[in-house]
C-alpha cells in the first residue's frame, strides 16, 4: 500500500477528481481512500455543496450590472442607426 | 449559466428581434450575460470602470454588427468572442502586464492548513488530526441563504484570477473549455485556479458553520 493516498494529498486532488482529469490509476487510489475515510468523504461533500451553493448565487450580487446605462446605449443605437 | 436563448433557431429569432429594435430582447440578454461579461472583461483590464466600458463597447459592437452574425456559432459564443477581443485590445493599451498564462507563487502550496494533518513521524502521516466538522444537511445539495451570502463574500475576496474562474465556472456555469478561451488559460492552470478558489470558499463556509468537529479521527 505504498502508493495509497494520504488525506493531505487527497484534498489537493478533489478538483482534478471532479473535473475527470485524474489518470485511471490515480482515480482508483482516490476512490479507494474515499471508501474508507469519513473525513475525506465529508471534505468532498463539502466541496460539492460549495459548488452547488455558488450555483445559486445571484450573479448580480457579485458583479452588479450597469443595466440602465446599457439600456441607454441600446436606445441611442436604436434611435440613430438605420434599420438593417 | 442559464443560457436562456439557446439553439440556433432561437438565436436567429433573437438577432431578428434586436435588429427590429426590441428593447425587451436586449434587456433579457443583458440580464443573462452582462454580469459574466463584466467578470471576463475585468480579467483582461486594470480597473472595474475599464471593464464596464468594455462591456458597453461590446454591446454596441454587437448591435452594430448584427448583420454579420451568421449563426455558425451560438449568439452567446459570438458575443463573448467580441467581448474578449475588445477587452484584450484595451488591456494591451493599458499595458496590463500580469500574464494570465503563468501562475503566481501565491497560487501554489496547500489549500488546506497543513496543521490539520498528522506529522510525518505519526503512525498515519498526512491523515486528518480531526475530521472536518459536518455541515447542516443541504437542501438538494444547496446550502441555505446565509451560506449563499458567505459564498458571495468569499468569492469577492478571492485573488482576481481565482475569482474570475470560480465565478464563470460555478456561478455562471460556463464549461472549462470556454473559460480557458475567455481568460487565456491552459486547462491545467484553469483547474489550479478553480481548485484554489473553491477550497478558499469552502474554508469560509467552514468558519461560518464552526470548525468544531463533533467527532474526529483522533483516538
Amino acid at each position: 500500500m505504498t502508493d495509497s493516498l494520504t488525506c493531505a494529498e487527497l484534498v489537493e486532488l478533489v478538483t482534478d477528481y471532479l473535473e475527470g482529469a485524474l489518470e485511471p490509476a490515480a482515480r482508483r487510489r482516490f476512490d479507494e481512500h474515499l471508501a474508507v475515510c469519513l473525513g475525506c468523504e465529508d471534505y468532498l461533500d463539502q466541496i460539492r455543496a460549495t459548488i452547488a451553493t455558488a450555483g445559486r448565487v445571484t450573479p448580480d450580487d457579485l458583479d452588479p450590472v450597469a443595466r440602465d446605462r446599457l439600456l441607454a446605449t441600446f436606445r441611442d443605437w436604436a434611435g440613430s442607426d438605420p434599420k438593417v | 449559466m442559464d443560457a436562456a436563448p439557446s439553439g440556433l433557431t432561437a438565436d436567429t429569432t433573437t438577432v431578428a428581434a434586436l435588429a427590429a429594435r426590441d428593447e425587451a430582447t436586449f434587456a433579457r440578454l443583458v440580464d443573462h450575460w452582462a454580469s459574466a461579461m463584466f467578470r471576463v472583461a475585468r480579467s483582461h483590464v486594470s480597473t472595474d470602470a475599464s471593464a464596464e466600458e468594455v462591456v458597453q463597447d461590446t454591446w454596441l459592437a454587437v448591435l452594430r454588427g448584427l448583420d454579420r452574425f451568421e449563426g455558425r456559432s451560438s449568439l452567446r459564443t459570438w458575443v463573448f468572442r467580441i467581448l474578449v477581443n475588445t477587452a484584450k485590445t484595451r488591456g494591451v493599451r493599458e499595458r496590463r502586464t500580469v500574464p494570465m498564462s503563468a501562475l503566481a507563487p501565491a497560487e501554489t502550496g496547500p489549500t488546506v492548513d497543513p496543521d490539520r494533518f498528522r506529522d510525518a513521524d505519526d503512525a498515519y502521516p498526512g491523515g486528518w488530526k480531526v475530521f472536518p466538522a459536518p455541515w447542516p444537511s443541504p437542501d438538494h445539495g444547496v446550502l441555505g441563504r446565509d451560506a449563499r451570502t458567505v459564498v458571495v463574500e468569499a468569492i469577492r475576496e478571492l485573488p482576481d484570477r481565482q475569482r474570475a474562474v470560480v465565478t464563470l465556472r460555478d456561478v455562471h456555469g460556463f464549461g472549462p473549455d470556454e473559460v480557458c478561451t475567455m481568460l487565456d488559460l491552459s486547462p491545467g492552470n484553469q483547474r489550479v485556479l478553480l481548485h484554489r478558489g473553491r477550497a478558499a470558499v469552502r474554508a469560509r463556509l467552514e468558519r461560518h458553520f464552526g470548525a468544531t468537529a463533533r467527532w474526529g479521527a483522533t483516538p
